[in-house]
């Protein structure tokens, strides 16, 4: 691999990350982020979509009538998330039950039809597929962050284990209690915040 | 790139006609299996309801032990089980604004339930409107037709940590015990509270009732009134054959 191939990559991990950078795609940010396994699952499922879509429209980008663009990409990108809601429920029943409309709206997700139209429209489908699984990487690791602080503090577990020994709860005679906020949408955006606030603090970047 | 028009509507056919064959292929290879999971969800909550642990058990292993306890009736309006109707015969009619949902053959409405001969219990499907959306689960009670054994619930849209509390283990472990009847022979059901059912009721109330979800007032509502409904269909039936 190339070093324009691995910047393609590497840049939307961190310095352009779609959410800290771009704070695009944060509806699912929030939505799914209650327990690592929506998480993880809801970032494969949205990896498979953007690197299928970037590829698909990449090598259609030459004969796709400038008119009609938008209307071809959403065309793509819809067929391709339904297809993963399908398999979904197919293999993977109970955590589709649990992501339940969210898998859906991977069609509205700004980032999909950003990067189609940002990148794949210009660019070869080599170096689209490296956009999108950079970009998918740099969404995944966030919401992964952002659920690891939710799951651990709001419900005590990870990947539904236990973390928090039982003996320091309130009920069995403690003094801990699980923070039912980081279970509601603005315990998301708190830590979202604050993974914004890191980054920015530490790449020097500045909002203009 | 200018294209022309006729150009341009080619083009978009056979992007819609290829997205479209995709699609239905898909639809059709994994229907089965979708079905599949659908029914099996059904099963385990069945199972769950009853109190049995599942979380060891793979699909056959569930299915076995469904099938080895687990019988279906079929109820009429009389409160007597009409024996000669197959369960899978009856045709569900779920009402959209109230989230009931009533079972026909030959537009004569039919009862279901089930059995289960261990432990004994008598099972009934319940479903109604929550804050968001509706709520379809199970409702088990011993053989008295009066004690609960389990409440659980497969399918809603309700907000996960408010009204989504139903489908934890705290909520629905709070039904266990609880009694339909009261005193007086009375069907009321049982209520899910404001707050915390010791601060509310005193004495046999305590019965009737269990806590409620703190920030989830219209779910804690609509599930005490769909459970009343959907007991007092059954009410003859369970008049009739309850042990007192």
């Amino acid at each position: 691999m190339d070093t324009k191939s691995k910047s393609i990559i590497s840049d939307p991990m961190v310095d352009n990350n779609p959410i800290t950078k771009q704070v695009l795609g944060i509806c699912s940010a929030l939505a799914v982020t209650v327990k690592m396994e929506q998480a993880v699952v809801m970032s494969l499922a949205l990896t498979f979509v953007l690197v299928c879509s970037n590829v698909i429209i990449s090598l259609l980008r030459k004969g796709i009538p400038a008119k009609i663009r938008i209307i071809v990409q959403l065309t793509v990108i819809a067929s391709l998330v339904i297809l993963t809601d399908q398999i979904l429920k197919a293999y993977l029943y109970d955590i589709s039950k649990q992501l339940s409309v969210f898998v859906g709206l991977i069609i509205t997700n700004c980032i999909i039809m950003g990067r189609a139209e940002a990148f794949a429209m210009q660019n070869n489908y080599k170096d689209a597929m490296y956009d999108g699984l950079g970009n998918a990487i740099g969404y995944g690791s966030v919401l992964i962050i952002v659920a690891t602080f939710r799951e651990l503090l709001g419900s005590g577990t990870l990947f539904n284990y236990s973390i928090m020994p039982a003996s320091i709860y309130l009920e069995n005679g403690g003094w801990y209690v699980n923070n039912g906020l980081m279970l509601l949408a603005p315990g998301a955006f708190i830590i979202l915040g604050l993974i914004i606030w890191v980054q920015r603090t530490y790449t020097h970047y500045i909002e203009d | 790139m200018q294209h022309n028009n006729f150009y341009t509507f080619r083009f978009i056919a056979i992007i819609t006609f290829v997205a479209s064959l995709l699609l239905a292929l898909a639809s059709t290879q994994l229907k089965e299996l979708q079905e599949f999971n659908v029914e099996l969800d059904k099963k385990k909550n069945i199972l769950k309801c009853i109190g049995k642990d599942l979380t060891l058990m793979n699909a056959d292993a569930i299915i076995k032990e469904y099938e080895s306890i687990i019988s279906n009736i079929i109820i009429n309006s009389n409160g007597d089980i009409a024996a000669n109707i197959a369960s899978e015969n009856l045709e569900s009619v779920p009402n959209k604004s109230t989230g009931e949902v009533k079972y026909f053959l030959n537009n004569i409405e039919y009862l279901p339930a089930y059995k289960s001969s261990n432990p004994e219990a008598f099972i009934i499907p319940i479903s109604g409107k929550g804050l968001w959306s509706t709520l379809f689960g199970y409702f088990a009670l011993e053989m008295d037709l009066n004690t609960v054994i389990g409440i659980t619930f497969y399918k809603h849209g309700e907000t996960p940590g408010l009204g989504g509390e139903v489908e934890k283990k705290w909520f629905q472990n709070n039904f266990v015990g609880k009694k339909i009847f009261n005193q007086t022979g009375e069907l009321v059901s049982i209520k899910v509270v404001k707050g915390k059912v010791n601060d509310v009721y005193s004495g046999e109330a305590l019965n009737h009732g269990v806590d409620g979800i703190s920030g989830a007032t219209v779910t804690s509502r609509g599930v005490s009134d769909f459970l009343k409904r959907d007991l007092l269909k059954y009410e003859q039936y369970l008049k009739n054959n309850r042990m007192n």
